[in-house]
């Protein structure tokens, strides 16, 4: 679970170029860490290749904070 | 009319990182042309380019100066070095709007020729090719990282520049075009400052290959890369590539006064013509160039013994010879007072950046009061017999410069640019 949660941080860390500390598990990518909406299909596109799943389209519109991303991901891979 | 000036300038070259380094080094006869190891180059015909020096230091370019990781992700390499470039220009320029009103009379124009081809060429292979992962691998930047136009739109977005958002793409005569346009959108009164030039990084394997298979590209100095590249030559055999940016702040006169801006020079005069000939070839008989500088002095208000140096097209190209017979007929007697250069001999061709390139190497020339060299122009072909200031840099009074360029398609375009005083 922590080990989700770290890649999941890691990565959100690199394609949004935030603070560490910014990253909080309620954060959300777009309110919270200046992201926009291709900012967010890249992140999913990021994920489906960290965690070698696919997450479709009306599963990845949900993703909208770090939880819902380990949430996810947890469940599904 | 209202009067336009040139009041800030930025480049990103093969010679360097900067205008001043770049002319500095232009001057000393130095060459950017070197073999390639970016890339593999083992099957390609032509095997040189005049690629930016990239690294930390003086006169190298670093991304990160410019443009964040995360931004960086976004755009391929024509939009980074168009960033920089404007950069470079608007902080030059001490242009800061103050308000609204100011950002609605700033505007960008800056092209490309070719735009982000390394990007679309890397995504063709993602979504079509046995393994490159299909279309949901593709990301969501692709086209926001490859279209022309997102030089201008985002340098607009860094600086809150609200006027008229354009860009040119006329093949290897984008950047005159783009700041002839832009200055004619101050001329009439849709902007008081624009934000000009043209950028491009097509030196990857596709474009080579491209180029190559046109039959455009120099392949016979592989193993003598400075020598690849030299206009009006007897053995010159094709042009080199090259990739950067040439951007500069154009203003309305009494605007650059107001804020005591320095002023570099005033863009006089602008020609555009088309051959109507060929795809890739320029007219044999130079028609096209030759009403295009004609159309450049006749706005510009000047006779041929107004101008002083002429910056060629000068590609290392059969094509060198045709531009010269245009420049002969176009200057008449006064060609034998004139020098011309083709600064392309040190930095390759930029293509859709050359003209912008080239058009702050003749503002430099009519400022400083110097011309800068053909390199390698040691046996010049027949009738190549005016001032073409070969291999060494020449001092002398610029009063005026024009700037030619033409490109595929038949698209030609001239500035003039005059002292100001």
């Amino acid at each position: 679970m922590s080990d989700v949660a770290d890649r999941v941080k890691k990565i959100v860390i690199e394609h949004l170029g935030v603070d560490e500390s910014k990253v909080a598990d309620n954060a959300s990518f777009i309110d919270d860490l200046g992201a926009d909406s291709l900012d967010t299909v890249e992140l999913v596109m990021a994920f489906e290749e960290e965690f070698g799943c696919e997450i479709p389209d009306d599963a990845a519109e949900k993703i909208l904070t770090i939880q819902n991303a380990i949430d996810y991901i947890s469940a599904n891979s | 009319m209202r009067r336009v000036v040139v009041t800030g300038m930025g480049m990103v070259s093969p010679l360097a990182d900067g205008v001043n380094t770049s002319w500095t080094k232009l001057l000393n006869a130095e060459s950017g042309l070197n073999a390639i190891e970016s890339f593999d180059v083992s099957d390609l015909p032509a095997k040189i380019a005049g690629q930016v020096p990239l690294g930390d230091g003086p006169g190298l370019f670093n991304a990160d100066t410019y443009i964040t990781p995360k931004e960086r992700r976004r755009v391929d390499d024509f939009i980074v070095y168009g960033m920089a470039a404007a950069q470079q220009a608007v902080e030059d320029s001490g242009w800061a709007p103050q308000g609204d009103e100011d950002r609605y009379r700033t505007g960008v124009l800056i092209g490309s020729g070719i735009g982000g081809l390394p990007v679309l060429s890397a995504g063709s292979l993602t979504v079509d090719c046995e393994g490159g992962g299909g279309v949901r691998r593709l990301s969501p930047f692709f086209i926001p990282a490859s279209l022309i136009n997102l030089i201008s739109g985002q340098v607009s977005i860094k600086y809150g520049f609200q006027g008229p958002n354009h860009a040119v793409v006329t093949a290897c005569s984008t950047g005159a075009h783009a700041i002839g346009d832009a200055a004619r959108l101050i001329m009439w009164d849709d902007a008081d400052v624009m934000v000009a030039g043209g950028a491009e990084a097509a030196c990857c394997r596709v474009g080579m290959a491209g180029f190559s298979q046109a039959k455009a590209l120099c392949t016979t100095y592989n193993d003598n890369p400075t020598a690849g590249s030299r206009p009006w030559d007897k053995d010159r055999d094709g042009f080199v590539m090259g990739e950067g940016a040439g951007v500069v702040v154009l203003e309305e006169l009494e605007h650059a006064k107001a804020r005591g801006a320095k002023i570099y020079a005033e863009i006089v005069g602008y020609g555009l013509t088309g051959d109507a000939y060929h795809i890739t070839a320029p007219s044999p008989t130079g028609d096209g160039a030759y009403r295009c500088m004609k159309a450049a002095m006749k706005r510009a208000g000047m006779n041929p013994e107004d101008i002083d140096y002429v910056n060629a097209h000068g590609t290392s190209t059969m094509a060198d010879v045709i531009e010269l017979a245009a420049v002969k007929r176009a200057f008449g007697n006064a060609v034998n007072d004139i020098s011309m250069s083709s600064t392309k001999s040190a930095i390759g061709h930029l293509l859709g950046a050359a003209g912008a390139v080239e058009a702050i190497f003749s503002i430099l020339a009519v400022q400083n009061g110097v011309v800068p060299p053909t390199l390698n122009l040691d046996n010049p072909d027949e009738g190549c017999d005016i001032d073409l200031v070969p291999h060494q840099a020449k001092e002398r009074k610029v009063r005026a410069a024009l700037s030619n360029s033409f490109g595929f398609g038949g698209t030609n375009a001239s500035l003039i640019f005059k002292s100001f005083d």
